[in-house]
């Protein structure tokens, strides 16, 4: 059932959402701005300085390319998942526990935000112009590692935020500290780690694995030396750390759901 | 009977402060990217000592007054007004014996006031503890910052209310709101100091009232720049802007259709 359900549940968002053309047409004008202007902070830090944390302006789009686009991807097909307080606050999730299908998916399908592609774009644009502008040696290798560091950026970026969001069957209120962690781990993959302090990179590369999205994945790309001295093989640790997030991710949301009481009426 | 907006203003603040809670679960977020940007902004002092007459303390100072600043601008609207006008209640809004913009606003300042005290000095005081801080050198400073940030709430009031107020016009005002939301960051200068900016750009958002928001206060607070220019700036915006809303608001009002018997 669940195979014709879903797609017929996300064709009808999608007409829904051109119900309003013009306000959907600024909406994804929104998204692309947002996202270019992330790309702008770096190009305005550029016009002050020639190096950032060890890496020069074309390595540091190359970053944000692979940042970017995982993100993007993320919030396409999870970003839903932000909604959770709200449908456990107001009930709609009892409603969902109801319904003869999987909750994770019928939230993440409860509404596909279609303005998002608009971020796809400008991630893939700065990433296509980064490859292109960086002296990349292309083998089997790093054609794998490109094509692969945003889909499992996306995997272990969207693990992060069913994690994070999740939390939120433990606390009341806990929406802005998900945030924190998914907008933060965001923002901190899009520069090398290298300007974070020690702890922080700490906290960046093992407690919330962010730096497997695009610092690492970039290091391999570039074939160039860690400025941190960090082992090689992190670099293309991305597939595992992926798969350990999945895990992750699924056991905080199932044991989530497992102790969820209804706020009642 | 007296004008009601002290009380408003008021009832602004007290409207927030019965939540308690969110207002500082809400603070997560913000010192999270107040570490995260702090950070980056170190780094790229680190190897330059200055730009564009920014130090570290500085460039620290200018980010936590920034995170601080966020929740008391509001920068981000919220869709309250525009769902207002879209359902028809702004009706009643409009028939009470007040000016509709001069009552918001009074309510946005005693919002804004809420503001200062759960937003605004915790994650000042972190960046103090865990930073370099650069205080103000002349006392006068703390009530010329004050004043700024009246002004920088009245100019982000101003744009917030003329970007609800197009859904007289569009109907949803869901698409300007995040189109602004997208933009603000950079163009107030939360992001990046506008100083770092090149010529040509600054050139262009001093005409705007765009820096009154966020750069000029901290401005004020770390003594950058002429501080009567910059409130001279601020205010002659607000005047603009405020008579600006009030016009928008008679236009939309008489767009408006009231359906019913």
């Amino acid at each position: 059932m669940a195979e014709t359900v879903y797609p017929r549940i996300i064709a009808s968002r999608v007409r829904g959402q051109l119900a309003y053309p013009w306000s959907f047409a600024l909406d994804v004008a929104a998204q692309v701005i947002g996202q270019a202007f992330e790309l702008v902070t770096i190009v305005v830090i550029f016009t002050q300085v020639t190096t950032l944390g060890g890496f020069t302006a074309s390595e540091v789009v190359l970053i944000y390319g692979l940042a970017a686009t995982a993100f993007a991807l993320t919030d396409l097909a999870v970003g839903q998942v932000e909604e959770l307080p709200t449908f456990i606050r107001t009930g709609e999730l009892d409603v969902m526990l109801l319904r003869p299908l999987r909750a994770l998916p019928q939230l993440l399908t409860a509404d596909i935000a279609l303005k998002r592609l608009g971020r796809v774009v400008v991630g893939v644009a700065a990433l296509g112009y980064a490859l292109a502008s960086n002296n990349i040696v292309w083998s089997p290798v790093t054609v794998l590692v490109a094509i692969t560091a945003p889909l499992l950026g996306a995997v272990i970026l969207g693990s992060i935020w069913v994690a994070a969001n999740a939390l939120s069957f433990w606390l009341i209120d806990s929406s802005e500290v998900a945030r924190g962690i998914t907008y933060g781990s965001g923002f901190a993959t899009s520069y090398p780690i290298t300007v974070f302090g020690p702890w922080l990179r700490r906290i960046l590369c093992f407690a919330v694995p962010s730096a497997f999205i695009a610092y690492f994945p970039a290091l391999a790309l570039l074939g160039r030396p860690d400025p941190l001295g960090l082992p090689e093989l992190l670099r293309y640790s991305a597939p595992p750390v992926a798969l350990l997030c999945i895990a992750a991710a699924a056991l905080v949301w199932r044991s989530g759901i497992r102790r969820y009481q209804s706020t009642g009426s | 009977m007296s004008a009601p907006y002290p009380q408003l203003v008021r009832a602004g603040f007290r409207r927030y402060a019965s939540y308690r809670q969110a207002a500082f679960a809400g603070l997560t977020a913000n010192v999270v990217f107040g570490f995260l940007r702090a950070a980056v902004l170190v780094a790229v002092l680190a190897q330059q000592g200055t730009v564009a007459g920014y130090d570290i303390p500085t460039a620290v100072t200018y980010v936590w007054l920034g995170q601080g600043l966020l929740s008391v601008v509001q920068l981000w609207p919220e869709l309250e007004f525009s769902k207002r006008i879209r359902s028809g209640d702004v009706v009643i809004d409009l028939g009470r014996p007040w000016d509709l913009t001069a009552a918001m606003l009074a309510t946005d300042l005693g919002r804004a006031g809420h503001a200062m005290v759960v937003r605004f000095i915790p994650p000042m005081l972190l960046g103090i503890v865990f930073f370099p801080f650069r205080w103000p050198q002349r006392p006068v400073t703390w009530l010329l910052f004050l004043v700024s940030i009246v002004l920088a709430v009245v100019v982000s009031f101003t744009i917030r209310f003329m970007l609800s107020a197009t859904a007289f016009w569009m109907l949803d005002a869901h698409g300007v709101l995040s189109v602004w939301g997208a933009v603000s960051g950079i163009v107030v200068g939360l992001i990046v100091p506008l100083a770092w900016f090149p010529q040509w750009a600054q050139a262009v958002l001093a005409w705007t009232p765009f820096p009154a928001i966020m750069q000029s206060p901290i401005d004020v607070f770390t003594e950058r720049g002429d501080v009567v220019a910059l409130l001279g700036h601020a205010a002659i915006w607000s005047v603009l802007l405020f008579a600006a809303c009030k016009l928008m608001l008679r236009a939309g009002a008489k767009k408006l259709v009231v359906q019913g018997g």
